[in-house]
C-alpha cells in the first residue's frame, strides 16, 4: 500500500471517466481512493451532486474493482477547494479530474473547476477525458 | 345578464396588441418567479409596483393579473418535480404530485395541475364577474361600523384562522397596525410616531414596507441558510398532457376543487391552505381505500391545484366589492389601487368599472395565456431551479432597491428598506407570518379612517358603533372566531400542530 489517490467525482460521464482513470492507476501503484463529491449548495439543483443512488451505484463498482476506497461529499464555498482539502488532508499523491469543454465565454462566466484544481494542487494532476 | 355585457366591453378593452403583450410579461414573470421556491407572487407584484408607475392603470392590471395566476401556476411545478412547495397553497399538491414525478408521471402530474388552474381560475372569475358586482350593491349601503365591523372580521379571521400560532399572528398584525400609524394623522393632521423627523411625517410608503419585508428580509435570510444540501429533481419527461384515463380521473377534483376553493377565497378569511387541504381529504375519502393515493394519485394533484385556484379568483371578491384584501398579493394589489389614485371600496365598481371589467377580463386572458405557454415549457421552467442563489437574489435587491427609491425618489427610503429588511429577517426567524404584517400597514388607516367616521357621527358616543344590525351581527361571528378555537382546545386534549403550516412559516 502506497500513497493515496484523490478523484474530483461529478455524477456524469466526466466523473465516471475520472474514476476509472483513478482505479487503474490506484491498481498499478497498489494506492487506495478517495472519491470527492462536492457542491456549492447555493442552487436548489445540482446536478453533478451525486444523488444516494449514484453513489451506491459508484460504491458498488468500486467494491468489485478491488481497491481500497472512501467516498466524501461535501459542501462549501468553492468545489476546487474541497478536492484540494482533502488531497491535504490524506497527503495525496495523485489527484484526478474530468476535464469538460468549456468555451472561453463559458470559463469566464462559469469559471473551471479543474482548472483552479490544476493550479492549486500540490501534487501531480492527471485530467482525464471521456472517451 | 348585464354583467355579461360589461365583461364582454372589458375584454374588448383589454383585446389589444400592446395589453396582450403585458399579459405575457406578467404570465411569464409570475410563473419565473412562482417556480422559485421563497418568491411568491405578493413578493413579484411589490418589486415590479414601481415599474408601472409609467403604465396606464388598465396595463399594470392586466400586468399583475397575468403575475398573480403565473405565480399561482409556478408554485406547482416545483411541488410537483422537488416537493419543496413554494407556496402555502402548493403544500397539498407536493404530496401526490412529487410521488407521481417519482414514478416518471412528472408530465402528468404538471399537465392536471394546469389544466387544473385554468379550469378553475376561469370558473371562478366567471363567478366574480356576477359576485362582486352584487355584493358591491348591497355594500354600498354599509355604513361606518359595519364597514368597521367587517374590517375587524377580516383581520382577526387572517390572523387567527391562518397559520399555526394565533399570538404569532397577532403580533404580525400589530407590527403591521403600527407601521401604519406612522406619519400624519388623517384627519387632525398630527404628526404621529414620526421622531420629529419631517420624511417620517409623509406615512410610509406600502412598496417601501412590502419590498423590504418580502424581497429584502426573504434575500437576508437565504443570506444566512446559502448552503444547503442540492434537492433531487425529477425530470419531466415530455411534453406535459393528459389522455384517456388521466382526464377522466381529474374532471371530478378539478370541479369539486374550484366549488372548495372559491368560497374560501371569497369569505374574508380566504387563504388557499384551508381549501386545498379540504379538496384532497375529499378525494382521498372518494377514491376509497385501495386507491393509489400515497403512491402518486393524479386526484391529489388535480382536487387542490384546482382549489387554490378558483381560491385566488374568490380573493377578488371582498378585493374589489368591498376594498379588502384577504391576501398578501390582494393587499399589495391594493397599494397598486392607491398608487393610481383610486380608492377601493363599494363606489369601485360604479366610479371605475372600465377598469374594473378590464381587470377581470384579463384574468380570463391571463389565465388562457398561462395554458398556451406553460404546458411546453415546463421543462424549461425545472431548469430554472439549477440558478445559483447569489445571482438570483442579486436581481432581486437591484429590483427590491430600486422600487423602493423610484416609489418617492429620495435616498430616506433605501435606509426604510433596510429597517423593513431586518424585520422581515427577523419575522422568518421567528415564525411569524407575514401576512397579517401587510394586513396591518394596508387596513390599519383605512379602519382608522371608518373608526373616526363612525365615532363623529355619534359625537363620540361608544354606542355609535353597534347601531347597524349588520355591525352586530359580524361582531358575533368576530367573538366566535375567538372564542370557538379556544374553547375547543380547552375541552379537546391538545393535538399537534399540523406540521407542514409550520414549515411554510419557517421557509
Amino acid at each position: 500500500m502506497s500513497g493515496t489517490i484523490v478523484v474530483g467525482w461529478s455524477a456524469d460521464k466526466y466523473g465516471a471517466a475520472a474514476v476509472e482513470h483513478a482505479v487503474a492507476e490506484a491498481r498499478l501503484r497498489s494506492a487506495s481512493v478517495v472519491v470527492v463529491n462536492a457542491t456549492r449548495g447555493d442552487a436548489l439543483v445540482d446536478d453533478r451532486y451525486a444523488r444516494s443512488g449514484d453513489v451506491a451505484v459508484l460504491e458498488s463498482s468500486l467494491a468489485d474493482s478491488g481497491v481500497p476506497f472512501e467516498v466524501r461529499q461535501s459542501m462549501g464555498p468553492d468545489v476546487a477547494d474541497q478536492v484540494l482539502d482533502v488531497a491535504d488532508e490524506v497527503g495525496a499523491t495523485l489527484i484526478v479530474v474530468g476535464l469538460r469543454h468549456r468555451t472561453p465565454v463559458g470559463k469566464l462566466v462559469m469559471g473551471s473547476v479543474a482548472q483552479r484544481i490544476l493550479l492549486g494542487a500540490t501534487c501531480p494532476v492527471l485530467a482525464v477525458k471521456p472517451s | 345578464m348585464e354583467s355579461l355585457d360589461l365583461l364582454w366591453g372589458g375584454l374588448e378593452a383589454a383585446f389589444t396588441f400592446e395589453n396582450l403583450l403585458w399579459a405575457c410579461i406578467g404570465v411569464l414573470l409570475g410563473t419565473f418567479v412562482g417556480v422559485l421556491p421563497g418568491i411568491g407572487p405578493a413578493m413579484t407584484v411589490a418589486l415590479l409596483l414601481p415599474v408601472t408607475y409609467g403604465l396606464e392603470p388598465a396595463q399594470a392590471f392586466i400586468m399583475f393579473a397575468g403575475i398573480y395566476y403565473g405565480a399561482m401556476y409556478g408554485g406547482s411545478t416545483t411541488s410537483i418535480l422537488l416537493n419543496t412547495p413554494g407556496e402555502s397553497s402548493s403544500v397539498m399538491t407536493a404530496i401526490e404530485g412529487n410521488k407521481m414525478a417519482k414514478r416518471g408521471r412528472a408530465a402528468q402530474a404538471l399537465a392536471t395541475a394546469a389544466i387544473g388552474s385554468f379550469i378553475a381560475g376561469t370558473i371562478g372569475t366567471m363567478l366574480v364577474v356576477f359576485l362582486a358586482p352584487w355584493l358591491a350593491e348591497i355594500a354600498v349601503e354599509i355604513g361606518a361600523p359595519s364597514y368597521l365591523a367587517v374590517t375587524v372580521l377580516a383581520m382577526v379571521l387572517v390572523t387567527s384562522v391562518l397559520g399555526s400560532s394565533r399570538l404569532r399572528g397577532f403580533i404580525a398584525l400589530f407590527l403591521g397596525l403600527t407601521i401604519g400609524l406612522v406619519g400624519l394623522d388623517l384627519s387632525t393632521a398630527q404628526s404621529r410616531l414620526s421622531f420629529g423627523n419631517p420624511l417620517l411625517a409623509d406615512r410610509i410608503d406600502i412598496v417601501v414596507v412590502a419590498v423590504g419585508v418580502f424581497a429584502l428580509g426573504e434575500a437576508l435570510w437565504v443570506a444566512a441558510h446559502l448552503r444547503r444540501k442540492p434537492l433531487e429533481i425529477s425530470s419531466v419527461g415530455g411534453r406535459p398532457w393528459l389522455a384517456g384515463d388521466d382526464l377522466r380521473r381529474s374532471w371530478g377534483p378539478w370541479l369539486r376543487g374550484t366549488a372548495l376553493g372559491f368560497p374560501f377565497g371569497a369569505v374574508p378569511a380566504g387563504g388557499a391552505e384551508t381549501p386545498t387541504f379540504l379538496s384532497y381529504v375529499t378525494e382521498r375519502k372518494l377514491a376509497g381505500a385501495d386507491s393509489e393515493f400515497g403512491k402518486g394519485a393524479i386526484e391529489g394533484v388535480a382536487g387542490p391545484e384546482a382549489a387554490n385556484n378558483a381560491s385566488a379568483a374568490g380573493t377578488f371578491v371582498p378585493l374589489l366589492a368591498l376594498g379588502l384584501p384577504v391576501t398578501a398579493t390582494a393587499s399589495i394589489m391594493l397599494a397598486a389601487f392607491q398608487s393610481y389614485g383610486i380608492e377601493p371600496g363599494p363606489q369601485l365598481m360604479t366610479d371605475h368599472s372600465d377598469l374594473v371589467w378590464t381587470l377581470l377580463a384579463s384574468l380570463l386572458i391571463g389565465n388562457t395565456l398561462l395554458l398556451l405557454l406553460n404546458l411546453p415549457l415546463a421543462p424549461l421552467w425545472a431548469k430554472l431551479l439549477r440558478t445559483p442563489r447569489p445571482y438570483l437574489y442579486a436581481g432581486i435587491l437591484f429590483f427590491a432597491s430600486l422600487g423602493a427609491y423610484a416609489a418617492n425618489l429620495r435616498a430616506f427610503d433605501l435606509m426604510l428598506l433596510l429597517v423593513f429588511g431586518a424585520l422581515g429577517f427577523m419575522m422568518r426567524r421567528f415564525a411569524l407570518p407575514v401576512l397579517p404584517l401587510i394586513l396591518g400597514v394596508i387596513l390599519g388607516p383605512l379602519m382608522e379612517l371608518k373608526f373616526r367616521e363612525a365615532l363623529s357621527i355619534s359625537d363620540g358616543e361608544a354606542s355609535g358603533l353597534v347601531n347597524e344590525p349588520l355591525a352586530v351581527i359580524v361582531y358575533v361571528i368576530v367573538a366566535l372566531a375567538v372564542a370557538v378555537p379556544a374553547v375547543l382546545s380547552l375541552v379537546r386534549r391538545p393535538q399537534a400542530a399540523d406540521p407542514d403550516k409550520e414549515k411554510e412559516l419557517v421557509s
